[in-house]
């Protein structure tokens, strides 16, 4: 909190800085806006270009069936759970120094939930048929499992980035009075759904965030165990593995928290809330995902060395491309750039900086999105039937769309933050009178707060 | 796939049936000339006649013979690698060069020795790609056969990824080889094709189910391949008839990648003493 004599308890200013981006975003934001929008409708136009000429314009061939648009749909869907993960994990465990980057994840749960579950229309030969999912489903089918477990969980982000929300849009009503366009203040009325504060409410509040905090673990896992399942149904060497639904969720959270660590740092920076976000914040998230990333890499240890080990004809080849083979270089690429150096970063105490946390966690995300092609590629383009691999082509229209993609996450959340406050400010405030209240040893020992 | 049961008077095998039922007479006619080489006389074989170039290849309007378990046969001893097969049924099926829906792979077995194996839809019984198309695009059809509805297909291609056979194929573009007929494409005669959708062998359900030969077969000139009825029990290669389970059996005849479970209905027999664990 930042306290002047004017404002004791920091609130107004702590009420500035969670609405800056509402009013006043920054010279920056417009040109950067553009610059993004720019990505994304460049994006559009190639897929409008697939649509045209067909898929193979996107790299695929018959020898290399899945490629970049299938690691785009793990890798974006990944972040997201991780994101929602960390806020709900640290929310149950009353992690308090949570509050100012518990909106942020939700909101980037939700967003690049949405990015990522588009690579499942993206990829397909037909989108305009996508509704016969719900017309003709066949339950056997691990897609179908895909359909109902992301739209369940994209049900889940909604609620649990709204709930939280609803006592700020009702300060946002309260407070903002006539700066606010009339669409806005009835924007904040509707949604703010007649918050006023009062005990029962927050009672009713307070459990429902909760109940949904609990929700959303398992949703999250079975989210990504279903998308890892869609590979391992199969029976081809690499994706027909016991380890791959943990594999994935792994994977996804490491990744997840990573983004985490990204948006907050960049956001932090825009909008200038250094007073609320401190190095603390990022060593601790970056602990957080120095550990997953080490499960991350037990798990790829464990993986190739039973594999490797056994080597049985075709689970050897797979194995083999890998460790020294044409994706050894991404692979010793991603083991070192993607896993290594971010825990070691993450780790050291002479690293303590947030540039290197966050160059930590922007290397984490990229080995992660490159894993995630080292995981589809040598797979889906390994024969079954004599020695010839196929080649994916990185072409522009897949580049762009990736790129595209990449760019609506930043824009994403520019724009939900035009919109909604980007400290959880009600939350903050709470936690910060009640730590007024408490003795200092009860506070150290996490007691009940309100998730 | 096991018998319809609408077929049961097929296993009791009223073996004029056939004959008897209707066929049009150049049916009968080469039925009659089948039976003097057939040793076991079957109808099946008997109504399995020349496909050569129907005027139209779905056979719209015709009468289908009752329900089969058709199987097919591939005598590797006799196959020269020549790829006639994949020429014919990419001609009369009118598909893109990379799509081989009969693809001759040439491979090393272990002792090192070099030997050709043609390589269709195996129409397993447990199919893998049947189970995984969330949309049930790709089904079985009444004679166990596993088909591909283009009309339905949504193009996710974990077909592609389960089967473990390559027999699979997408329309990554706008096929531009058109039959010259204005057909319109069902899922035992797929063509023209469907851009964004799969496409694979379909056994020419759409020749053998009127009695006809698959085109692959017609276009082998060593009579390396082979097709039959499980529960007739009679296979011809178009000039030679076997009874089919002898013939397995006598052969060592092996299905591929058997440890999988899927239960091929395509059998190879290797003689020049490859393996087939390549």
């Amino acid at each position: 909190m930042v306290a002047t004599a004017a404002d004791p308890g920091g609130a107004i200013a702590l009420r500035s800085a969670a609405f800056r981006p509402v009013q006043a975003p920054g010279r920056w934001f417009w040109p950067l806006f553009a610059a993004l929008g720019a990505v994304v409708v460049l994006a559009a136009v190639a897929y409008g270009y697939q649509l045209l000429a067909g898929l193979w314009v996107a790299g695929y061939n018959d020898a290399a069936f899945y490629g970049i648009y299938e690691a785009n749909l793990v890798a974006f869907i990944g972040v997201s759970y991780g994101g929602a993960l960390v806020s709900a994990v640290l929310r149950l465990t009353n992690a308090r120094w949570r509050a100012p980057i518990t909106r942020m994840a939700e909101a980037m749960a939700l967003v690049s939930l949405v990015v990522g579950g588009s690579f499942a229309i993206i990829h397909l030969g037909r989108p305009e048929r996508i509704w016969q999912l719900i017309t003709r489903p066949q339950a056997a089918s691990p897609i179908v499992w895909d359909v109902i477990a992301i739209s369940t969980y994209l049900a889940a982000t909604l609620i649990f980035l709204y709930l939280p929300l609803i006592p700020d849009l009702a300060i946002a009503r309260d407070r903002l009075g006539p700066s606010a366009s009339r669409l806005r203040r009835a924007f904040y009325r509707l949604a703010a759904a007649s918050w006023s504060g009062t005990p029962e409410q927050r009672q009713r509040l307070n459990w429902s965030v909760g109940a949904i905090a609990v929700l959303i673990i398992p949703l999250a896992i079975t989210v990504h165990s279903v998308l890892a399942w869609a590979f391992s149904m199969t029976s081809r060497p690499g994706w027909h593995s016991t380890i791959f639904g943990p594999y994935f969720v792994i994977g996804a959270l490491y990744s997840g928290v990573a983004l985490v660590i990204v948006v907050v740092a960049a956001f932090r920076k825009a909008y200038r809330l250094e007073p609320y976000i401190g190095l603390p914040h990022f060593v601790s998230l970056a602990r957080i995902m120095a550990v997953l990333g080490a499960v991350y890499l037990y798990f790829t240890f464990s993986e190739m060395l039973t594999t490797g080990y056994v080597r049985t004809r075709e689970e050897a080849s797979i194995v083999a491309v890998l460790l020294e083979g044409s994706f050894a270089p991404a692979f010793w690429g991603f083991l070192v750039g993607g896993i290594l150096i971010p825990i070691v970063l993450s780790l050291v105490p002479a690293a303590r900086k947030v540039r290197y946390l966050v160059l930590a966690a922007t290397l984490a995300v990229a080995g992660m999105w490159l894993k995630r092609l080292l995981i589809t590629l040598p797979t889906a383009t390994a024969p079954l039937i004599g020695d010839v691999w196929g080649t994916v082509q990185f072409t522009w229209v897949a580049i762009v769309v990736t790129l595209g993609a990449t760019a609506a996450i930043p824009l994403g959340l520019m724009i939900i933050f035009r919109f909604v406050p980007i400290l959880a400010l009600d939350e903050m405030m709470e936690t910060d009178s009640r730590d007024e209240r408490e003795p200092a040893f009860e506070r150290s020992l996490g007691t009940r707060s309100p998730p | 796939m096991t018998v319809p049961p609408d077929d049961a008077d097929l296993a009791e095998l009223p073996q004029v049936a056939d004959s008897a039922r209707g066929m049009s007479r150049r049916q009968a006619l080469l039925s009659l000339a089948a039976a003097g080489t057939a040793l076991a006389a079957g109808p099946l074989v008997g109504t399995l006649v020349r496909a050569s170039d129907p005027a139209d290849p779905t056979h719209a309007g015709e009468e289908p013979l009752p329900p089969r378990r058709w199987a097919m046969v591939i005598d590797l001893r006799r196959c020269d690698g020549c790829k006639k097969c994949t020429e014919a049924c990419q001609a009369k099926h009118y598909l893109p060069p990379q799509q081989e829906w009969i693809k001759v792979y040439t491979l090393r077995d272990r002792t090192g020795v070099e030997f050709n194996i043609p390589r269709l839809c195996m129409h397993c019984e447990d199919a893998p790609c049947v189970r995984v198309c969330p949309v049930t695009a790709t089904f079985v059809d009444r004679d166990g056969l596993v088909l591909v509805d283009q009309d339905k297909c949504i193009g996710c291609r974990l077909c592609m990824a389960a089967c473990p056979y390559e027999a699979r194929y997408f329309n990554w573009t706008q096929p531009k080889v058109k039959p010259p007929l204005p057909t319109k494409a069902t899922p035992e005669f797929p063509s023209p094709q469907q851009r964004g959708t799969v496409g694979k062998c379909v056994l020419c359900v759409h020749n053998i189910k009127f009695g006809q030969l698959p085109y692959c077969l017609e276009a082998c000139t060593m009579g390396a391949i082979y097709i039959g009825d499980l529960d007739a029990d009679v296979a011809t290669n178009g000039t030679e008839t076997v009874r089919l389970s002898t013939f397995l059996s006598e052969n060592n005849a092996i299905r591929l990648k058997e440890e999988l479970n899927t239960k091929p209905r395509v059998w190879y027999i290797s003689g020049h003493g490859e393996d087939l664990a390549w």
